[in-house]
C-alpha cells in the first residue's frame, strides 16, 4: 500500500465525536452554559493542534511523496472487493483539514457568546461538534464511499442547524427544503459512485481507495454505459452532487433559505465550510475528470452561470443575511469555474480565501444582527459605523477582501481564477466572471453602505459585541487581509508541488482591479440614501430580482404542484383502497366471517362438548381398528 | 416368573372384559345425560375404572405386568382429578348456587 502509515490522523476525528457526545448526553444536565461552551470549542481546537501536527509531519517528507494514511478497519469486504475505513492526508486533504478546523474553532469560540442565553445552548455545540465531525471524515476519507458517509452527515448536522429554532415553521420548513434538495444532489452522487465501482469492477479493480482509483481512470474513459462515455458520465453525475452541496443551478436554491439557522452556523457550514465540499470532491476526483473532458465543460459552464445568476440576484436583496448568501453561492460559482478551467488548486485556493473572507462578513453580519436584537433588513440599519466601530472595522475589511482590492485575499484568488479561465480559452466565460467580480464588488459595498453608512433608520437600542465575538473575527480579518499573499506564496507550490510558478500578466491584473473599483464607485454613486436605487430606476427588473427570478415558484409549479398530486394519489388509491382495504381490512373481514360461522359449534353445554369428544374418539377407534384388519 | 392364577371356564377373559365394557359404557351414558356436576364426576370414575377393569383383565392373560402399573397410576391421576374436580365444585356451588352443569355457559360463542 502507498503512502505511510500514521495512526495519528484517527485523532484529528475523534475529539469533535467525543465533544458532541459529552455536550449532547450530558450538558444540559451536568454542564454549565461556560463549561458546554469551553468544552466544544475546545474539541475543535484538539483537532486543529492534530492537524497542525499531522501536517508539519507531512510537510517534512519530500514533496512527491507527502502521503499519510491511517487505516481505522476494513468497512466493506465482499469477495475480493474491500472498502476500508482509511483516512488520508495529502496536501489536499491537509488544506482543507487546517481550514475547517480553524475556522470551526473561531466559529466556536463566536458563538459562546452569539448563543449567550439561548435555551439550547449545549443542543447547539454538540450539533457543531458533530458537523465538524463529518466534515473531517468527508475531507480525511480515502475513498469516496467514506467520503459519502462524511458528506451525508454534515448534510444532516445542516439540516439539525437551519432548523435549530424550530418552533418557528419557517424555519423548520427551511431546514427540510435544504435537506430535501440536497438529497437530489446526493442522488447524483450515488449513482456516480456505483457507476464508478462497476466500471472498476468490469475491468478487474476492485479497491476503490482514491489512488487505485487515480491509477485506474483510464478504465472508466474507456468504457461505455447506455451509449455514453463512462467517464463523462461519472463526471457529470458526481457533479450533480457536487451542485446540490455546493449550491449551483439548478440546485442553489436551499442555500438562501438555510440562513434562517443561527448566523455562526451560517457562516461555518453555508459558507466556509460544507458548503465547499463540492468543490473538495471535484478537486479530489479531478483525475477522472481528467479522463473527461467534456463533463469538465458542463462544470465550467454551470459555475460561471451560477457566479452570474447568484450575484444579479444577491443586487436588490434586502436582507443582510441574503445577500451574503447569495453572494456565496456566486462565489462557490467561482470555484466551480476553477475546476472546470482545469485549475482546481486556484479553486481550492479561492475556496480557502472565500472561507476566511465570507465567514468574517457572516460573523459581522451576525454581530450587527445581534446589536440590533435580530434586525436583519438593511434598510431599517445604517449609520452603524459610529456605533459598533469594531463591527464596521472588521466589516470592511472582508469587504474589500471579497471585492477583490489588492492585496487582500480575495484579489489573488479570484483573479487567478479568472487567469485560468482565459488562458483555457473560454473567453465569453471569462467575460461573464469580470463582470460578476464587477457586481460582487457593487453588492457588497452596498451592503456596507445602506448597513454603516449615513444615519441610523431603526428604532432598536444598538449595542456593541463581546470580546468573545470580535476576537474571533479580529483574527480572521487578519487571514482575510494576509491569506491571499501567504497562499500564493505557499498553498499553491503545497497543492501542485511540480507546477511551475504562476505569471501574472499586468493586464490581466488592470482589467480585473478596475473591474472590482467600478463596483465599488457604481455603489457609492448608485445606492440611495434612503430608497433603493434600482428600484425607481427600473421597477419591473427590481421586482424580478427582489423574487429570485421566480425560480422557486417555478419549481414549485413544475416540481412540486405535480409531486404533491401524485402523492395525493397515492395516499387515496394504493394506500387506502389497496393496502388498507384490499390487505389490511380484507384479511381482517376474511377471518371474522369465518369465525362469525365457527362460533355456531360454542353452544355452551358440556354435554353436546362430551358428545362431540365421543363421536371423534369412535371415529379415531374406527380409523385404528379400521387399519388393522382392513 | 410369577405365578397368575388362571382363568377359569366360568369366568373368562370375555367375561371381565365384558364387565369393564358395562362399567364404562354405564359412566359415559350418565356423563351424557345427567346435569348434576357432582354425579358426572362420579361418572368419570366409572369410565377410568372400567378402562382399568379391562387393563387388569389383560395382564392376566397373556402374564405381562405393565398395564397393572399403568392402572397404579390411573388411580394417583383419578385421585388427583377427583380432589381438582371437587373442588371446582365446591367453588361452583359458592359462586352461582347450583352445580346444574347448564347453568355454566360462559363459553357460548
Amino acid at each position: 500500500m502507498e503512502g505511510n502509515f500514521y495512526p495519528l490522523l484517527k485523532w484529528m476525528i475523534l475529539p469533535p465525536l467525543a465533544g458532541f457526545v459529552l455536550n449532547g448526553l450530558l450538558g444540559k444536565r451536568l454542564l454549565s452554559e461556560r463549561t458546554g461552551g469551553i468544552l466544544g470549542s475546545l474539541a475543535i481546537f484538539l483537532s486543529f493542534i492534530f492537524a497542525l501536527l499531522s501536517v508539519s509531519d507531512l510537510l517534512n517528507l519530500p514533496a512527491a511523496d507527502r502521503l499519510l494514511r491511517d487505516t481505522l478497519f476494513t468497512w466493506i469486504s465482499a469477495g475480493p472487493f474491500t472498502v476500508d475505513f482509511a483516512l488520508r492526508l495529502d496536501p489536499l486533504s491537509a488544506v482543507m483539514a487546517l481550514v475547517v478546523t480553524g475556522v470551526s474553532f473561531l466559529i466556536h469560540v463566536y458563538s459562546i457568546g452569539y448563543m449567550h442565553g439561548d435555551r439550547c445552548f449545549h443542543k447547539y455545540f454538540a450539533y457543531l461538534n458533530f458537523f465538524v465531525f463529518f466534515m473531517l471524515l468527508l475531507v480525511l476519507a480515502d475513498n469516496p464511499v467514506l467520503m459519502f458517509v462524511g458528506w451525508e452527515g454534515v448534510g444532516l448536522a445542516s439540516y439539525l442547524l437551519i432548523g435549530f429554532w424550530y418552533e418557528d415553521p419557517e424555519k423548520a420548513s427551511a431546514g427540510k427544503k435544504a435537506f430535501v434538495t440536497n438529497r437530489i444532489g446526493d442522488a447524483g452522487f450515488l449513482a456516480g459512485l456505483m457507476l464508478l465501482a462497476a466500471v472498476m469492477h468490469a475491468g478487474g479493480v476492485y479497491g476503490l481507495d482514491f489512488a487505485t482509483l487515480s491509477a485506474n481512470a483510464q478504465l472508466a474513459a474507456g468504457a461505455s454505459f447506455a451509449g455514453v462515455n463512462a467517464a463523462f458520465l461519472i463526471g457529470v453525475l458526481l457533479f450533480v452532487g457536487a451542485t446540490g452541496k455546493s449550491a449551483q443551478f439548478p440546485l442553489y436554491v436551499w442555500l438562501p433559505d438555510a440562513m434562517a439557522g443561527p448566523t455562526p452556523v451560517s457562516a461555518l457550514i453555508h459558507a466556509a465550510t460544507m458548503v465547499t465540499a463540492g468543490v473538495y470532491m471535484l478537486s479530489r476526483m479531478f483525475f477522472l475528470y481528467e479522463a473527461a473532458p467534456a463533463a469538465l465543460n458542463v462544470v465550467l459552464i454551470t459555475g460561471c452561470f451560477t457566479a452570474f445568476l447568484a450575484a444579479v440576484i444577491a443586487v436588490a436583496q434586502r436582507d443582510i443575511k441574503k445577500v451574503l448568501a447569495y453572494s456565496t453561492v456566486s462565489q462557490l460559482g467561482y470555484m466551480f469555474m476553477a475546476v472546470g478551467a482545469g485549475a482546481w488548486a486556484a479553486g481550492v485556493f479561492h475556496l480557502t480565501t472565500h472561507a476566511f473572507f465570507k465567514a468574517l462578513l457572516f460573523l459581522a453580519a451576525g454581530s450587527v444582527i445581534h446589536g440590533l436584537g435580530g434586525e436583519q433588513d438593511l434598510f431599517k440599519m445604517g449609520g452603524l459605523r459610529k456605533h459598533m466601530r469594531t463591527t464596521f472595522i472588521l466589516t470592511a475589511t472582508g469587504w474589500l477582501a471579497i471585492s477583490g482590492v489588492p492585496p487582500l485575499a480575495g484579489f489573488y484568488s479570484k483573479d487567478l481564477i479568472l487567469e485560468k479561465v482565459f488562458n483555457s480559452g473560454a473567453g465569453f466565460v471569462w467575460l461573464t466572471g469580470l463582470f460578476t467580480a464587477a457586481l460582487t464588488a457593487y453588492y457588497i459595498s452596498r451592503l456596507l453602505i445602506l448597513a454603516f453608512m449615513d444615519k441610523y433608520r431603526g428604532k432598536e437600542h444598538v449595542h456593541g459585541s463581546p470580546a468573545v465575538m470580535t476576537a474571533p473575527m479580529g483574527l480572521l480579518a487578519v487571514l482575510s487581509v494576509a491569506g491571499g499573499m501567504a497562499g500564493a506564496a505557499w498553498l499553491l507550490p503545497f497543492l501542485q508541488p511540480g507546477a511551475p510558478p504562476e505569471h501574472h500578466s499586468a493586464l490581466m491584473i488592470a482589467v480585473s482591479v478596475s473591474a472590482a473599483a467600478a463596483g465599488i464607485i457604481a455603489a457609492f454613486l448608485l445606492v440611495g440614501r434612503r430608497t433603493e436605487d434600482l428600484a425607481a430606476a427600473w421597477p419591473r427588473f427590481h421586482k424580478l430580482l427582489l423574487n429570485k427570478f421566480y425560480l422557486d415558484e417555478l419549481y414549485e409549479a413544475l416540481i412540486l404542484k405535480p409531486l404533491e398530486r401524485f402523492a395525493g394519489w397515492t395516499f387515496r388509491v394504493p394506500d387506502s383502497k389497496v393496502i388498507d382495504g384490499a390487505f389490511v381490512n380484507g384479511t381482517a373481514a376474511l377471518f371474522m366471517s369465518m369465525g362469525r360461522g365457527l362460533r355456531a359449534a360454542q353452544t355452551g353445554n358440556a354435554q353436546f362438548y362430551a358428545i362431540v369428544f365421543l363421536a371423534g374418539l369412535c371415529v379415531l377407534l374406527a380409523a385404528v381398528l379400521a387399519g388393522y384388519y382392513l | 416368573m410369577m405365578n397368575f392364577l388362571p382363568l377359569t371356564e366360568s369366568v373368562s377373559l370375555a367375561h371381565i372384559v365384558g364387565l369393564g365394557v358395562a362399567v364404562f359404557a354405564a359412566g359415559a351414558f350418565g356423563f351424557l345425560v345427567r346435569r348434576n356436576l357432582i354425579v358426572l364426576l362420579m361418572c368419570v370414575e366409572l369410565m377410568l375404572n372400567g378402562a382399568n377393569i379391562v387393563l387388569v383383565a389383560f395382564s392376566r392373560a397373556p402374564g405381562a405386568v405393565d398395564p397393572q402399573v399403568w392402572v397404579i397410576f390411573m388411580f394417583a391421576v383419578a385421585a388427583a382429578e377427583a380432589g381438582v374436580g371437587l373442588a371446582l365444585a365446591v367453588l361452583i356451588w359458592r359462586r352461582l348456587g347450583t352445580l346444574d352443569i347448564d347453568a355454566l355457559k360462559e363459553l357460548k360463542g
